[in-house]
């Protein structure tokens, strides 16, 4: 099957190109199980070698390919053409972050949020000699959010992250949850300080809910900001 | 098209922010100024995609040793790992995991809350510790969240085009900068390259878009040998057609291999450990069932089956595995057999380094200042062929290792300050300015999409005498074929299609070498499967290969294995 991708470019070095933000489509072969990181790549390789977008796994491991694909948000090597209903297929860079060229953002500010928030382990001292002792039941609050590949889906589909540039995000909140529910961590109620701020923090959350809509690892974004807001009472 | 703006002064650099990267940036950084570079954001980092686990005998859920480990590794690397190398590597491997633990990586556990621990291919005991199925992701973000914590500064996505000064002393590095589009120079007192493997040159890989194995080709370039490149693992269970791996975790916890008659074919291949033989074993049962007609269907995959296993364990210890099967061959595997076949996965050669992770720039006499670990490293500690387990180790183990021993070299050598100078950039820029302006009218993606399908058919599970020599000619021609392709995208900013023709560039550089090397060796061992020389031949060719650049040409020489411990023996299992 053929399909068509209509793709938003963008080239802020080329004066005298026309409009340094356009729509370009492209109709290229998509066999069965084809993902739209496959098409890109064929256009790349056969029509237009300027398109450009990032990409690395091709196994929704790496969280390089976050792209707004038929108007959601979604990872561009995990999502199968055939899957996106029919006519062209829009496909925009992640909304809310400084554009680089065609489908690539600026990630800086999204990795910045996740750095306030101090993402890593402080564990009682002095280190054992072997490992830090933790349960099943322990470890079992860990699973699911150790599986966030930080590709930025739900932050940038997040409303509030579109009108308030300082809000932190559930990326980055849902960093502070992972040392949080740590067992091994012992920072416990100060892991809550960098994201409970007046303007920046989870109490800006407006339950709209985006996030765990668009998570291609279907972490529970909405109830992690719940229980963080708990703990923080 | 490429302007050069800053030269960053630092005194070690590290280039690849993978597992082995992180790792030795996080020794050196206490003491001297580091800074960690990467073609892409560390946490985009290939390591990223190791599923199963870290070996480590630590002996958490059943009796293991040093001792067991070591000779499972000698044994699976077909006895031409150096044997002091392996050594070091298992008996590092408790501390190494440890300290992970501590930088706090959520390592699964066992019910007194011990690190978890799981069987895996050649391992006689369950000695593969591991965060579900997501091992190398896991491990991967607990190494950054350090990185961050030590504020090490880190250059992403900054391609490497060429490595300062030369074999006998490297003094930085020059780097596009590509969201900003600019050229930014690196001057260092000593170089770490962790860049990683470089199955990316086949075209059924289970390796990401960027395992291109730049770091060799840099080596390469300034006249150092590359080490038992024929030795590439191919992993026996990547998704049917897409390449994308099937952890062993799948087999470690229990899961059958079945051919088109629904037969446990393992049964004929390794009888005692079934589905759990290594990897090369495994991969040539499984391309022999596909070669006699066996796949399912009579069609080129046979099927991993782990509907047994039950839902609770699938998805508890599998849920990567699960969730990949359904979504990229649309098949739910608590209810159906996964399809899948051997593909490229790892590589055994590369850099020849000593146990220090020194390079050696004539394959024996070490490179001051100048270090490599992890993949792109042929230490040797995987010999002919690596058990799964051992790759995270061996990064984390000799990542540390570079990072101890750059700072001992700085400590003792105290090295001057290096200065790089216009004159020092001048070649670099000038090759990369002529790079740049090729005219055509070939075209780069053809190229790699030919390279990718000769060396899947001609240097795959098995090889033999022609299709190796045509292999090779085929390489050689579009070797000749890229120096007339054209870089259509003129934009300094981001420029995709000059930084994916520089990765065949170097793809085309290494891939002749491992071409050649396996015409060479006419003997099998480990992945390396002669049909026309079937049999290990100790008395000819135990020894490493070592390739050196010769003009336009190759030229060989080889080097003994260290054999301390264990006297080869025939390998059965």
């Amino acid at each position: 099957m053929k399909a068509t991708l209509h793709v938003q470019r963008y080239l802020p070095d080329a004066p005298g190109v026309g409009p340094a933000r356009h729509w370009q489509d492209y109709t290229v072969e998509a066999p069965d199980g084809a993902t739209v990181l496959d098409c890109l790549m064929r256009i790349k390789d056969e029509q237009d070698p300027t398109l450009t977008f990032r990409r690395s796994c091709r196994s929704a491991i790496c969280g390089s390919c976050g792209m707004n694909i038929a108007g959601v948000n979604r990872l561009a090597c995990y999502s199968q053409v055939s899957r996106l209903g029919r006519g062209p297929v829009k496909i925009r860079p992640l909304p809310g972050l400084p554009l680089i060229k065609d489908l690539v953002v600026d990630m800086e500010p999204f990795m910045d949020k996740y750095r306030v928030t101090e993402p890593f382990i402080v564990a009682r001292a002095p280190e054992p000699e072997k490992e830090y002792l933790q349960s099943p039941e322990e470890h079992r609050k860990l699973d699911e959010i150790i599986t966030c590949i930080m590709c930025g889906c739900c932050s940038t589909s997040c409303p509030v992250s579109w009108t308030n540039p300082a809000y932190l995000g559930p990326a980055a909140f849902g960093r502070a949850y992972r040392f949080l529910v740590d067992s091994r961590d012992t920072r416990g109620r100060d892991h809550l300080k960098p994201v409970t701020g007046n303007t920046d923090g989870v109490w800006r959350c407006h339950h709209i809910a985006n996030c765990v809509d668009v998570c291609p690892k279907n972490i529970d974004l909405p109830w992690l900001i719940n229980e963080l807001r708990k703990r923080a009472l | 098209m490429l302007k050069h703006t800053e030269t960053v002064d630092c005194d070690v650099l590290v280039i690849g922010a993978g597992l082995a990267g992180m790792r030795a940036a996080l020794e050196t950084c206490g003491r001297y100024r580091t800074a960690i570079l990467s073609k892409v954001h560390p946490l985009r980092s290939h390591s990223d995609a190791a599923q199963g686990g870290i070996a480590a005998s630590l002996g958490n859920v059943e009796e293991d040793s040093v001792e067991k480990h070591l000779y499972d590794t000698v044994k699976g690397s077909d006895f031409l790992g150096d044997q002091d190398a392996q050594e070091t590597l298992v008996s590092d491997a408790a501390t190494a995991v440890y300290e992970l633990e501590h930088f706090g990586a959520p390592f699964s556990r066992t019910d007194s809350g011990r690190i978890g621990q799981r069987d895996f291919g050649g391992h006689s005991a369950k000695r593969a510790c591991y965060v579900a199925d997501l091992t190398g992701h896991a491990l991967l973000h607990s190494l950054y969240e350090q990185v961050l914590k030590h504020r090490i500064p880190t250059y992403g996505e900054h391609f490497v085009v060429a490595l300062c000064g030369d074999r006998n002393r490297v003094t930085g590095a020059v780097a596009y900068d590509m969201a900003h589009g600019v050229l930014r120079a690196f001057s260092a007192r000593a170089v770490v390259l962790a860049t990683g493997g470089y199955a990316r040159c086949f075209q059924l890989t289970s390796n990401d878009l960027h395992n291109t194995g730049d770091g060799l080709s840099l080596a390469w370039q300034l006249g150092i040998p590359l080490e038992d490149m024929e030795f590439v693992q191919f992993h026996p269970t990547g998704l049917y057609r897409q390449g994308i791996l099937v952890s062993e975790a799948a087999r470690g916890e229990g899961g059958y291999l079945l051919n088109r008659d629904g037969a446990r074919f393992m049964e004929r291949y390794a009888p005692k450990v079934m589905e759990l033989a290594p990897r090369d074993v495994v991969s040539r049962s499984i391309q022999t069932e596909i070669d006699e007609g066996r796949g399912v269907d009579g069609r080129d995959f046979v099927n991993l089956d782990i509907r047994h296993l039950g839902k609770q364990l699938i998805l508890e210890r599998l849920p990567q595995i699960h969730d990949l099967a359904l979504n990229f061959v649309g098949v739910d595997c608590l209810k159906e057999p996964i399809p899948i076949q051997p593909v490229a996965h790892y590589s055994m050669g590369g850099i020849p380094t000593d146990g220090d992770t020194r390079v050696l720039a004539d394959g024996l006499k070490p490179t001051p200042g100048f270090f490599a670990a992890g993949e792109c490293a042929c230490v040797s500690v995987h010999g002919a062929n690596r058990l799964g387990c051992n790759s995270l180790l061996e990064a984390v183990v000799f990542g540390r290792r570079a990072g101890k021993a750059t700072t001992s070299y700085l400590d003792a050598e105290k090295p001057t300050e290096v200065k790089l100078t216009a004159s020092d950039l001048a070649p670099a820029l000038e090759n990369l300015d002529k790079f740049c302006c090729s005219a055509g009218p070939d075209k780069a993606p053809e190229i790699r999409q030919e390279l990718g399908a000769v060396m899947t058919k001609n240097c795959g599970v098995f090889r033999d005498d022609c299709g190796l020599s045509q292999g090779l000619a085929k390489v050689r021609e579009l070797k000749t074929r890229f120096k007339n392709i054209v870089i259509r995208d003129r934009s300094p900013l981001y420029n995709t299609e000059l930084t994916e023709a520089l990765q065949l560039r170097n793809m085309l550089q290494y891939a002749e070498v491992i071409v050649a090397s396996a015409l060479n060796r006419t003997e099998s061992r480990g992945s390396h499967s002669r049909k026309d020389h079937p049999k290990r031949d100790d008395v000819n060719w135990l020894k490493h290969t070592l390739t050196f650049p010769d003009g336009a040409g190759l030229r060989f020489d080889y080097k003994p294995v260290r054999i301390t411990r264990f006297q080869p023996v025939e390998r059965k299992y």
